[in-house]
């Protein structure tokens, strides 16, 4: 008993470890002098990226369900958050703020994960898929028209530039499809990864619970699950919610490391972007995640020397080990030249 | 009074009543069958039992409650859990967890306590896993507990799947077809577990069959559905000798 | 008349997504997967389109046929090589991905080959328009050309698919796959004829867009190979007049709100028209609702 418990524990655990061992390195090189800016400079996004994938595996993964729309979560949490800490600028020291900020980047994405999530998860499969990228592209585009100024009458809202009817003074906060600007660059390579070790803390202890064998119950088979007494609707929505929020996590550190962030960044092609990470590091395996994400982040950029064929180059990969992980043929061949290596061993054995 | 009473249980597909005037009564402890030719409407009535289909006319009564028209998952807190015809099982959890996913209701704590790692976390997995493994030990899995579901064999995944059933602590049994697929060696394995269960958890146990050896080694009454209706209920020796249910397994000859 | 004219124009706007729409359906129908890649097929049928017309002074009708030839070897050798070797992985995720790479890498190739800028695409239809009540309504000749292209091609499909023994086989496969086998129907042809013909529609689809839109850049057919496949859902997925249906109302829909609404949201009214129609409709106006079997 002991040892099967121990079995999941060393999992998660070698996963903070991994983050953890990840920040050390980068603070040694940091130190020595041998991190470029140019790396220096991917840090943020990396961290970024891997809470958007490990959150996205709890639904893709644990919950079962394909989501095209995690981009539009991110931007939920990325423009409250943001708003918030532009609005709290000079009433707030930072690190309070910021907190506060990820905090309300959280909520309210998780609010629109729960209220999306409501409608949307009595569709199956690839229906869930086209509606969850139609809610992420609604979003960015009704974010797109909102103009928000301040001036010393206090908040304006409207369609257009034009509607605010600020004062002299006024200052505009989100214009439309230029985004919100002014944003405080809080984000830092530290809180990124203790937000990564955050959301590997929710996620994993969820997966190891009684509410983790829930969510996987249904996905493996939700007719039996039913049978046994298990709310499908109310798992589901649980890991669509905690999804979103964890999202949104992701997005209040997006918008607070760029002074100026426009809605277009989160369209479905990022959304699209964060599922090759999943899949690609193994549907459901939370490590993979991580591993994928790292590597996929950093390697196109690490091809800028290619120019023009970089994402040629990463396209042809994306299929190749697409093809080489997945297909049964690819998988029986592997097996077999697996078969060899040990008959080989044993043969040298004896 | 019944454990289980079904009174004129009806529920239509496009214009045919696959299920017509059913009833039922099961009394406590009783080990009762349900059989029929194919298509007769017995998988129909499980779902029915189950909350699967809702019923167009009729009543369920479990232990003296209505629970017509209950949803599946309200019914299982009710008390009845039950086996599929085709496997159902949790394939990618282990076999200890396919238990515990059945413990579900009766072994509880919020999400909070599971993420935060609260006492009671810690407590109600520990119980969980000693129920689990008792469970699994009656159906002789114990042994196969790591493994995942969809590794084990045929006969041992029936047997879990009955196990995951039995973890719900359900007032009645519902078993669909377990022997489907068994060589006559796991059949006779099968039908010793089936007592087994019924004698150590006392339970009562309603199941669908089509092995006549099975049904007449265990069943104490059975009742006989054809085309959706009722042919004729009453002792197994008795119902199974009816010239009747002969004829509507054979044919007319 | 405005308002007559905004419509007219969304029903073209709706037959292009509709001719896109069938390459969609049919190959959803067929291999149960969500071919992200086709809207690129569209975009490379119009690059030969445009290479054909202005590089080589083709006659367009000439030009359409090429890159429907173009169009229909690279959908068969997409499948065969991207597509193919998954059909039967253990997740369906792997080949959604899978189409998501072979997305990337025709827009690169685009990208290379015809470089970022915008192409100025002048239009295939080289009529004069119709002008009718004295002027109060014009309608571009493009216009028609697409409206009366996407009924002929509903027509030849619908009969194609339940008069001819291809046409059949299509529909076996996508019914049961297996029992198709057992039934001795050549499944991999029929499935690659599938990409086939979904592919030569992209090609017309392509001309006729960038005709409407005049511009052409590398990514052109993404956004519209999503409407579209929003249409065929919209239609429900596997319908050959869903997705006609489908597109025509999306195209209404978005060309009116564009017009009378705002230019801004009129995605997100398409997108939130979508929503409603598959939660009132969960499986499309014309899909089958199948439910699993206890």
């Amino acid at each position: 008993m002991k040892r099967r418990m121990s079995k999941a524990t060393v999992s998660s655990l070698s996963n903070y470890g991994l983050i953890i061992a990840i920040f050390i390195i980068v603070q040694i090189c940091s130190a020595a002098g041998v991190l470029t800016n140019q790396i220096e400079g991917l840090l943020i996004p990396v961290c970024i990226y891997v809470i958007a994938a490990i959150s996205l595996n709890l639904v893709v993964g644990i919950s079962g369900e394909l989501s095209l729309g995690h981009a539009g979560f991110m931007c939920v949490g990325a423009f409250s958050s943001a708003l918030f800490s532009r609005l709290m600028e000079d009433a707030l020291p930072t690190g309070p703020r910021f907190f506060i900020a990820i905090v309300i980047g959280a909520l309210v994405a998780a609010f629109f994960g729960f209220l999306i999530g409501i409608p949307v998860l009595r569709l199956r499969g690839d229906y869930l898929a086209i509606v969850t990228l139609a809610f992420g592209e609604i979003i960015k585009n009704l974010l797109n028209i909102v103009y928000l100024g301040r001036d010393e009458n206090g908040l304006h809202l409207a369609r257009n530039a034009g509607g605010l009817q600020m004062s002299a003074e006024g200052d505009t906060i989100i214009k439309g499809a230029q985004g919100i600007s002014g944003t405080p660059r809080d984000s830092s390579f530290l809180v990124g990864i203790i937000l990564i070790l955050v959301t590997l803390f929710i996620v994993q202890n969820i997966i190891n619970s009684r509410t983790g064998r829930a969510i996987m119950a249904i996905r493996d088979n939700r007719i039996a699950a039913e049978s046994i007494g298990i709310n499908v609707t109310k798992y589901k929505l649980l890991a669509f919610t905690v999804s979103a929020a964890l999202a949104g996590v992701a997005g209040a550190l997006y918008s607070h490391n760029l002074s100026s962030l426009t809605v277009s960044r989160f369209d479905y092609n990022m959304s699209i972007l964060i599922l090759v990470y999943v899949v690609l590091g193994g549907i459901g395996s939370i490590k993979g995640s991580i591993i994928a994400t790292v590597i996929l982040y950093v390697l196109p950029e690490m091809l800028r020397f290619l120019q023009d064929y970089r994402m040629l180059i990463y396209a042809i990969v994306l299929i190749a080990m697409m093809l080489f992980n997945w297909s049964p043929a690819s998988i029986a061949w592997r097996e077999r030249i697996k078969e060899k290596f040990k008959r080989n061993k044993t043969k040298g054995v004896s | 009074m019944a454990l289980l009473e079904v009174k004129n249980l009806s529920i239509s597909f496009g214009g045919l009543r696959a299920v017509d005037n059913f009833n039922l009564k099961i009394e406590k402890g009783e080990l009762y069958g349900l059989i029929g030719p194919n298509g007769a409407g017995k998988t129909t009535v499980f779902n029915l039992l189950t909350g699967v289909y809702k019923p167009d006319e009729g009543f369920v009564k479990l232990d003296g409650k209505d629970i017509t028209g209950h949803k599946t998952v309200e019914i299982n807190k009710d008390g009845i859990a039950r086996t599929f015809q085709n496997i159902r099982l949790f394939k990618q959890l282990s076999v200890l967890d396919n238990v515990k996913a059945g413990l579900h209701n009766h072994h509880a704590y919020s999400t909070l306590t599971g993420i935060f790692r609260l006492p009671k976390y810690w407590k109600t997995e520990k119980e969980m896993n000693e129920r689990a493994m008792e469970i699994l030990k009656v159906f002789g899995l114990d042994v196969h507990a790591d493994k995942l579901a969809s590794n084990l064999p045929y006969g041992p995944q029936r047997k879990l799947e009955i196990a995951r059933a039995m973890a719900t602590e359900p007032k009645l049994l519902l078993l669909d077809e377990p022997a489907a697929g068994m060589n006559p060696n796991e059949t006779q394995e099968l039908m010793d577990t089936i007592q087994f269960v019924r004698e150590h958890f006392d339970m009562t146990i309603l199941l669908i069959e089509h092995d006549m050896k099975l049904v007449s080694g265990i069943c104490e009454r059975l009742t006989v559905l054809n085309f959706g209706q009722v042919l004729t209920e009453g002792a197994t020796s008795e119902v199974l000798n009816d010239p009747e249910v002969i004829k509507a397994y054979l044919g007319d000859e | 008349m405005s308002f007559l004219s905004y419509l007219i124009n969304g029903i073209s706007l709706g037959s292009v997504y509709a001719i896109i729409a069938l390459g969609y359906t049919m190959v959803y129908g067929i291999a149960k997967m969500l071919n992200f890649a086709h809207g690129d097929v569209i975009m490379i049928g119009a690059y030969v389109v445009f290479t054909a017309m202005t590089g080589f002074q083709v006659n367009p009708v000439l030009a359409v046929i090429i890159a429907m030839v173009i169009c229909t070897v690279l959908g068969i050798v997409i499948e065969r090589v991207a597509y193919k070797p998954l059909r039967n992985a253990s997740s369906n995720l792997a080949v959604l991905i899978t189409a998501i790479g072979v997305s990337y890498l025709l827009q690169n190739i685009a990208l290379l080959v015809f470089g970022a800028d915008t192409k100025s695409f002048s239009s295939v239809v080289q009529l004069p328009s119709l002008v009718l009540g004295g002027g109060a309504l014009t309608i571009q000749a493009t216009t028609i050309v697409t409206i009366v292209a996407n009924i002929v091609i509903m027509i030849a499909l619908t009969l194609f698919v339940n008069r001819t023994k291809p046409g059949q086989a299509m529909q076996a496969v996508s019914e049961d796959r297996g029992a198709a086998e057992l039934m001795g129907i050549n499944v991999n042809g029929t499935i690659a004829l599938t990409f086939a013909i979904g592919s030569a529609l992209a090609a017309i689809a392509g001309a006729l867009l960038c005709s409407a839109y005049s511009t052409l850049t590398p990514y052109t057919g993404a956004m519209p190979g999503i409407k579209a496949f929003v249409a065929a859902v919209f239609g429900g997925i596997g319908s050959i007049p869903g997705a006609m249906i489908g597109g025509l109302l999306l195209g209404v829909i978005e060309n009116l709100s564009r017009a009378y609404i705002s230019s801004e949201i009129a995605d997100a009214i398409v997108f939130a028209v979508l929503i409603v129609v598959l939660l009132v409709k969960p499986a499309g106006l014309f899909g089958k609702n199948v439910q699993e079997k206890v």
